[in-house]
């Protein structure tokens, strides 16, 4: 079987994995439906009284909260991405069977965290959106190419996501329990992600700092493209800059991991 | 003595624990923290100042923190039904609810209650109020029935699971989004989701109305003004009728037969 369709088949298994959870993702949709509706409300009244802040209108600001709730599962921003399971592995020592299978450990977790993703999307992803766009004006272009670099751009964010999440997952190699870890990067993704509050209405030197973090490729680049603030070439180099020096650290640190790796017989 | 072992447990990674104590400090405060961008921009939201703002978001915080430290573990509940290691609370000779509370009882949840009250300390300090002993007074019990009504949100919610097994996160929309939702002023929101928060889910007797009634601002629905002294009464409505949603739930658990 061919490299390509080995990944093809596990990334096809993800998807199915959490298509499986049909109550938790049904949960999952009424959550985000409430928190988007808590955040549409209180980013209006801040609208309402700056109005045009950060260069947005109220209905670009609408259509903003929303992609914050269909990406914050799909890109794992809030944790639950794939990375517990993958530290679960490494403390239990069971990394030891992934290492031993025919296929990269790195491309097999992206493989599988991209399906996982791609489910995130449609089942818990579009729903609020929908709702989203039915109760409040909202700014959705119509011409397709927008849509077409706004996809292009989501994927990117998912491997950009994925690589900030299996650089953590790997400081189990030495630190064993990773949960202090796991949180400090849930609240670093929250923050920096735009989750909070859109990056760009944070002040002066804050913004521009948060602004070229890795952080700031997963929910504010694809939305800026959707809104039609960025230019979707130097949007797609940025986020693909980040993805090959995370990845390529990942990989360094892989290697170091997989030397230390000691396994306990039975 | 079940709190007690998990406290025991924690302690043995002491390093992970003060860094997850850290977290959960900071989680919190990063919501502060947005609120505290927000006001970089402008000066009021829905015509509530930032020391008001800050107000509402330490009343409700230290309730719900203290309600989280509590009885937060029910949101675990979903996986032991599934699981069937409840089996193993219910063989033992102490009631099933404080030991679903207690398992896995994380101290760490203290930095949500510290942060919280922090902010109300930097808010009291803040405004302007023309203290009495009346709002002195109505503090306190203002805090204590919060707790008091997001502790039977919580176990509703794990009454829930019984039913739903796998939809924890429902519980989220209602205790982490109600947190949230009353850290802003009620007239950021549409009328019917403020009468949703006051008659169906009572949400806005944790902070809203005692709040109107120290700040000395419009009372929301325009609802008279002995509503701020009813938070207790509120509260021990929702915990009695939580008390029984946990009851029929309990009853109708079966076990996985594993």
């Amino acid at each position: 079987m061919g490299a390509g369709r080995l990944y093809a088949a596990v990334a096809a298994g993800g998807f199915r994995r959490y298509a499986t959870y049909r109550a938790a993702t049904a949960a999952g949709v009424f959550t985000n439906t409430v928190f988007g509706l808590i955040l549409v409300y209180t980013y209006r009244a801040l609208w309402d009284e700056k109005p045009h802040l950060g260069g947005w209108d109220q209905a670009q600001v609408v259509t903003y909260v929303w992609l914050g709730q269909a990406f914050l599962s799909t890109l794992a921003i809030g944790g639950g991405g794939v990375e517990g399971e993958l530290m679960e592995r490494i403390r239990t020592g069971d990394v030891a069977i992934d290492l031993y299978r025919p296929a990269d450990l790195q491309m097999w977790w992206l493989a599988t965290d991209l399906g996982r993703a791609s489910f995130q999307l449609l089942g818990r992803g579009v729903v609020p959106f929908l709702f989203g766009a039915l109760c409040f004006p909202v700014y959705l272009p119509t011409d397709p190419g927008t849509w077409v670099a706004f996809s292009v751009a989501v994927l990117l964010a998912m491997v950009v996501g994925f690589g900030i999440r299996f650089l953590l997952a790997l400081s189990a190699f030495w630190l064993l329990d990773g949960q202090g870890v796991m949180q400090i990067s849930w609240i670093a993704g929250y923050f920096c992600s735009g989750m909070l509050l859109p990056l760009n209405v944070f002040p002066g030197a804050l913004g521009e700092v948060v602004r070229v973090l890795p952080w700031s490729a997963l929910l504010q680049a694809p939305a800026d493209i959707l809104l039609g603030n960025a230019d979707p070439l130097g949007t797609y180099a940025f986020q693909g800059a980040w993805a090959v020096v995370l990845l390529g650290a990942g990989r360094l640190m892989q290697s170091a991991g997989t030397r230390r790796l000691v396994i306990q017989g039975g | 003595m079940i709190a007690g072992m998990w406290i025991r447990s924690t302690m043995a990674y002491r390093a992970s624990f003060l860094m997850t104590a850290f977290g959960s400090f900071a989680a919190t405060f990063l919501d502060f923290v947005a609120i505290m961008l927000m006001f970089s921009r402008v000066d009021a939201l829905g015509g509530w100042p930032l020391p008001e703002v800050a107000f509402l978001y330490g009343l409700s915080g230290t309730a719900f923190g203290l309600a989280d430290l509590v009885i937060g573990s029910t949101e675990r509940l979903g996986r032991r039904v599934r699981d069937g290691t409840l089996d193993t609370l219910l063989v033992r000779p102490a009631p099933v609810l404080a030991q679903v509370a207690a398992d896995r009882f994380a101290l760490r949840r203290l930095g949500r209650v510290t942060q919280a009250g922090l902010v109300t300390a930097w808010a009291v300090v803040r405004l302007d109020i023309d203290w009495t002993p009346l709002k002195l007074l109505l503090l306190p019990v203002t805090v204590v029935s919060g707790c008091g009504i997001f502790c039977s949100v919580f176990v509703a919610g794990a009454a829930f699971q019984f039913l739903a097994q796998d939809a924890s996160e429902v519980q989220n929309a209602f205790t982490y989004g109600g947190t949230t939702l009353l850290q802003y002023p009620p007239t950021v929101f549409a009328k019917e989701l403020v009468r949703g928060v006051t008659f169906v889910l009572p949400l806005a007797f944790v902070n809203w109305l005692p709040a109107a009634f120290v700040l000395g601002r419009p009372y929301p629905l325009g609802l008279p003004e002995w509503v701020a002294f009813t938070p207790p009464l509120v509260a021990v409505g929702c915990c009695a009728l939580a008390g029984l949603a946990w009851r029929a739930g309990l009853r109708s658990y079966r076990s996985t037969g594993s």
